[in-house]
């Protein structure tokens, strides 16, 4: 059953499209791939002359709201998770994401742009154990 | 230049995650909710950015140096094993947990309050356990896919 209340086509697919057009710009422009847990974890791998573009790039995403403020008000955003959840889901993101080499922006968009079959198997695997975990919590636990 | 671009990038990609909705949790929760009141929002951010994204990695192909006269650093990795499965489970477990993933997270810092920052805190300890962990093991770190 849809949400309709909460769908929001138009702005999905835009805000998509300007992140697939940053993701072109990186690759084609400085032959990167855009993805987030890679840029962040490389920062603690330190690496000479390799630190540079990954501060550069996080800067600007930590930026953005800032910028986006400037023009319109912020999305209000609804965070469920209390503290313990948190900190818990932040240790399993960091974990996972470095392990798996990837996360939702590496092997969901870049690499499945790139038709990589190593990201397919990736993208599918985290999107399998977010639905499950939803499902858990949601229906199974409540 | 290359700094330049990689701030701008960053930049982009940070207004594409607030413009698509995807920096709200409940907004990601809500897609991986399929038996609930399911919104397909994150399949369009998906589908959005996949498809400029088909046709940028299509043009790279052809490219041996990057346009501001870089190397391509193209994920060379091909094997499919263990390490990526659970890798991504693990990830998506945590996913689902709190409807954060890393981009999401960092481009909730600066104006988020208290949760992105604890999250990401966490994130940054698990990715630093990882390094740690990798480094104790026998085998060199390998060049990661993204």
């Amino acid at each position: 059953m849809i949400d309709w209340a909460h769908f929001t086509p138009w702005t999905s697919l835009a805000g998509g499209i300007l992140i697939g057009a940053s993701a072109a710009m990186f690759l084609l422009l400085n032959g990167r791939i855009a993805g987030i847990s890679g840029i962040l974890g490389g920062l603690l791998r330190p690496k000479a002359g390799d630190a540079g573009w990954r501060v550069a790039f996080v800067l600007g995403l930590v930026a953005s709201p800032l910028v986006y403020q400037l023009v319109v008000p912020l999305p209000s955003v609804q965070i469920d998770a209390g503290t313990a959840l948190l900190v818990v889901a932040g240790l399993l993101v960091g974990v996972g994401t470095r392990y798996g080499s990837g996360c939702t922006s590496g092997h969901g968009v870049c690499g499945l742009s790139r038709l990589s079959p190593r990201s397919m198997v990736a993208t599918a695997a985290f999107m399998c154990a977010g639905f499950l975990t939803v499902f858990i919590v949601r229906h199974w636990m409540y | 230049m290359q700094l330049l671009m990689s701030l701008l990038t960053g930049l982009i990609f940070g207004l594409g995650l607030i413009v698509s909705g995807m920096t709200d949790p409940s907004k990601v929760t809500g897609f991986l909710d399929l038996a609930g009141a399911w919104d397909p929002s994150l399949a369009l951010v998906m589908g959005g950015a996949i498809g400029v994204g088909l046709i940028a990695f299509r043009l790279a192909r052809t490219r041996a140096r990057a346009i501001l006269g870089g190397p391509m650093h193209l994920p060379e990795a091909r094997q499919i094993d263990r390490r990526l499965v659970l890798g991504g489970l693990t990830f998506g477990v945590g996913w689902g947990l709190a409807g954060f993933c890393p981009g999401p997270a960092l481009a909730s810092l600066a104006t988020g309050g208290s949760k992105p920052l604890i999250f990401t805190l966490a994130m940054l300890l698990g990715m630093a356990i990882f390094e740690i962990q990798n480094r104790l093991s026998q085998s060199p770190p390998k060049e990661i896919a993204c």
